[in-house]
């Protein structure tokens, strides 16, 4: 009971090693595995043939079997262990198998043909990562069609973000006008409002709009997020009044105060507001689902959700086109992670 | 102040690096193009009137694309037909949501006229309490762990937080993968000596998983915000109550849950509203199934309105309005406990 109240409270451990801290680590260390073995597992799998796929149980690395080139035949021949009647092992090439038995060969000595029980025999193998279900998988799926899709709706995206956002948001946090609280009010309020609730009008707009296969309907409704303009006006408050009055004294138009004045020094936010908004826009799957009907226009997302519907067993070319569409997303964590962590835990928002 | 003026002033014209020298003019050139146009309406309409052309655009697009589908949401809702356009459409009055309610017995949604409706909401309510309550319950042994001196602290933060930036497609795929019946977990099963099973065409197993890949792909978020919240709590608390003799489940139940309390408020807030509306991720997952085993209100609306060979528009809308309800009815709940700055997508 005292370990588990020690888990519970402290901030700090004593320079020895106790009973809590072996604790936390375990737990951790399990932690770890949960959440970082499945990726782990879908990379390592996507390197695999799809003969080595349907294998059970299935092993950790990726192998391939040796093969040997022996005259006479036109294929290059599988390699086995051969244990025979008289317990030597012996390595033998596979010509042909019928039934249970195996017609093997020596490759040294390819005239005789020796026949095994094929219980009798275990292939040779070597770790390989090979990259065929990433070719095969580029080729069948599109794959640089529904990226190209994905990277115009991301960027696109978030550039139009960024900018209707800011503009918003420097209206809102330095201008006194009517209606300003109003519309700061419906912002916040409509925070709450998800897609899932106004699926059917949005479709009846982009509709209307003639958006309807066509990337820019998703692009443009979600640039308006509620949360990035909060985000940023909440920053630009910080920024004192004084700047923007002395730049007005010295002539400086509105739109240069924006552009030159409030936007650099709003780049902090900024730079959370893209991070997020990457995140978001490469992700999206619903808006897109809805929007997007014609294959040559849907996104990575979408793409690889009807690629699993339709080749329900072909896991060697879903396994490695999952590889690439997360890996995007992975390296911008990679170098980002501790903007990204921190910029949550102080904006708590997803 | 002073990093203000300094970051602001000087190194734009009279920067060395040709590269940015160059950059610098192409931006003012730009800048003179807006000046342009834009002070000529400067002069007209003033300063205080420039605020209203900064806020237009982003007015623009959330007035097109949020408020008025919510209000054309009422007016589906209450029309009928398998038309789009409005102007098509026979006001029904409040048909289509008679039609949702029309039960004989509202626990057993066989007797309903859309069972599959009663069917979407009860396995929702499944879903939402089993999540969010093992949701809750990690993240904040996660929080804990992680608020403790440890070595790696940041490394163990990245990993758990790594699987929220997967998209709802790839987590699903992830653990179909695993999940399959020649699959990773039923390799470990049969190691362990047990019976492999179908965890995906079974209901209880499938709609037990589609909890746990949902917990697992964001529970790194709320840890995160979890685990700000106990930084907060100042350490001299601590401090106190070991000199008053606390011992440490003292110290937890008297320092840290009071003033973490808070927090979690907002932690269960945002993911009940998140888990309310459950669907992309589980959708590419089991589709649904087996049978409607795993199909949450959300995809009712959807295959009301689009997936079906016949788009029963108003139903769907009138379906959403009873989803709004139930996260309006959270949202309040989040209002009156008085914290707007958190905030979910």
């Amino acid at each position: 009971m005292n370990a588990i109240g020690d888990y519970l409270s402290r901030t700090h451990g004593k320079s020895r090693l106790d009973i809590s801290d072996i604790f936390t680590y375990l737990y951790l260390s399990l932690g770890t595995i949960i959440m970082f073995g499945p990726v782990i597992w879908l990379v390592m799998s996507s390197f695999k043939s799809s003969a080595e796929l349907s294998k059970f149980p299935p092993r950790f690395f990726p192998y391939r079997q040796e093969t040997v080139a022996v005259p006479g035949y036109d294929e290059p021949l599988d390699l086995y262990d051969v244990t025979l009647e008289d317990g030597t092992v012996r390595q033998l090439a596979q010509v042909r198998r019928v039934g249970i038995e195996a017609q093997m060969i020596d490759p040294a000595n390819p005239e005789e043909i020796i026949r095994v029980n094929i219980n009798q025999r275990k292939p040779v193998e070597e770790i390989n990562f090979s990259l065929t279900n990433y070719s095969n998988g580029i080729q069948k799926f599109n794959f640089w069609i529904y990226f190209g899709n994905s990277v115009v709706v991301t960027i696109g995206a978030t550039i139009l973000t960024l900018l209707v956002n800011s503009m918003a948001a420097f209206a809102l946090s330095k201008y006194k006008f009517r209606g300003r609280d109003t519309i700061f009010f419906i912002t916040i309020a409509t925070l709450m409002v998800p897609l899932s609730v106004i699926l059917v009008p949005v479709f009846l707009v982009i509709t209307q709009i003639g958006w309807n296969n066509n990337l820019l309907g998703v692009i443009v409704p979600g640039a308006a997020t509620p949360t990035g303009v909060f985000l940023l006006r909440q920053y630009m408050l910080t920024i004192p009044d004084e700047l923007i009055d002395s730049a007005r004294i010295d002539g400086a138009s509105e739109w240069r105060i924006y552009l030159q004045i409030i936007l650099p020094l709003a780049r902090p936010a900024l730079a959370v507001l893209t991070i997020f908004s990457v995140m978001w826009r490469w992700n999206d799957f619903l808006w897109p689902l809805i929007v997007l009907s014609r294959s040559e226009y849907f996104t990575l997302q979408v793409g690889l959700n009807s690629f699993q519907g339709e080749l329900q067993v072909q896991w060697d070319l879903i396994l490695s086109m999952t590889v690439l569409t997360l890996l995007p997303i992975t390296l911008v964590f990679a170098v980002l992670q501790r903007y990204i962590t921190t910029g949550i835990a102080t904006t708590g928002m997803k | 102040m002073a990093r203000l003026a300094s970051s602001s002033e000087p190194r734009k014209a009279y920067s060395r690096n040709p590269i940015s020298r160059v950059l610098s003019s192409i931006f003012e050139f730009f800048l003179s193009i807006i000046d342009a146009v834009m002070l000529p309406l400067q002069k007209r309409i003033g300063i205080r009137g420039m605020a209203y052309v900064f806020v237009l655009p982003n007015l623009l697009i959330f007035a097109v694309f949020i408020l008025l589908p919510m209000l054309l949401n009422f007016y589906y809702a209450f029309t009928g037909g398998t038309r789009l356009f409005p102007q098509d459409r026979p006001f029904v009055g409040t048909e289509n949501l008679e039609r949702l309610f029309e039960c004989e017995n509202f626990l057993i949604a066989n007797s309903c006229r859309e069972d599959l409706f009663w069917r979407a909401i009860g396995n929702t309510i499944f879903f939402v309490v089993t999540q969010v309550g093992l949701m809750i319950l990690i993240s904040l042994i996660t929080a804990l762990a992680l608020n403790r001196r440890i070595i790696g602290r940041g490394f163990f933060r990245s990993i758990f937080f790594y699987p929220v930036l997967l998209s709802p497609v790839v987590v699903a795929l992830i653990w179909k993968w695993i999940l399959q019946q020649d699959g990773l977990l039923n390799a470990l099963l049969v190691a362990f000596g047990e019976e492999p099973r179908r965890f995906l065409l079974s209901a209880g197993w499938a709609r037990f998983w589609a909890v746990v890949i949902s917990v697992w792909s964001q529970m790194g978020f709320y840890t995160l915000i979890l685990l700000a919240g106990l930084q907060a709590i100042p350490a001299e608390l601590y401090e106190a109550s070991d000199i008053d003799g606390a011992n440490g489940w003292d110290a937890f139940r008297f320092v840290t849950f009071p003033l973490l309390m808070p927090t979690m408020m907002v932690v269960l807030v945002l993911s009940l509203i998140r888990a309310v509306q459950v669907f992309d991720q589980v959708y590419a997952f089991t589709g649904g199934g087996p049978g409607t085993a795993t199909q949450y209100m959300v995809q009712y609306i959807y295959d009301t309105g689009f997936a079906n060979q016949t788009s029963n528009y108003g139903l769907a809308a009138a379906a959403s309005m009873v989803l709004a309800g139930a996260l309006l009815a959270f949202t309040v709940i989040q209002l009156r406990l008085g914290r707007s700055s958190a905030i979910s997508e």
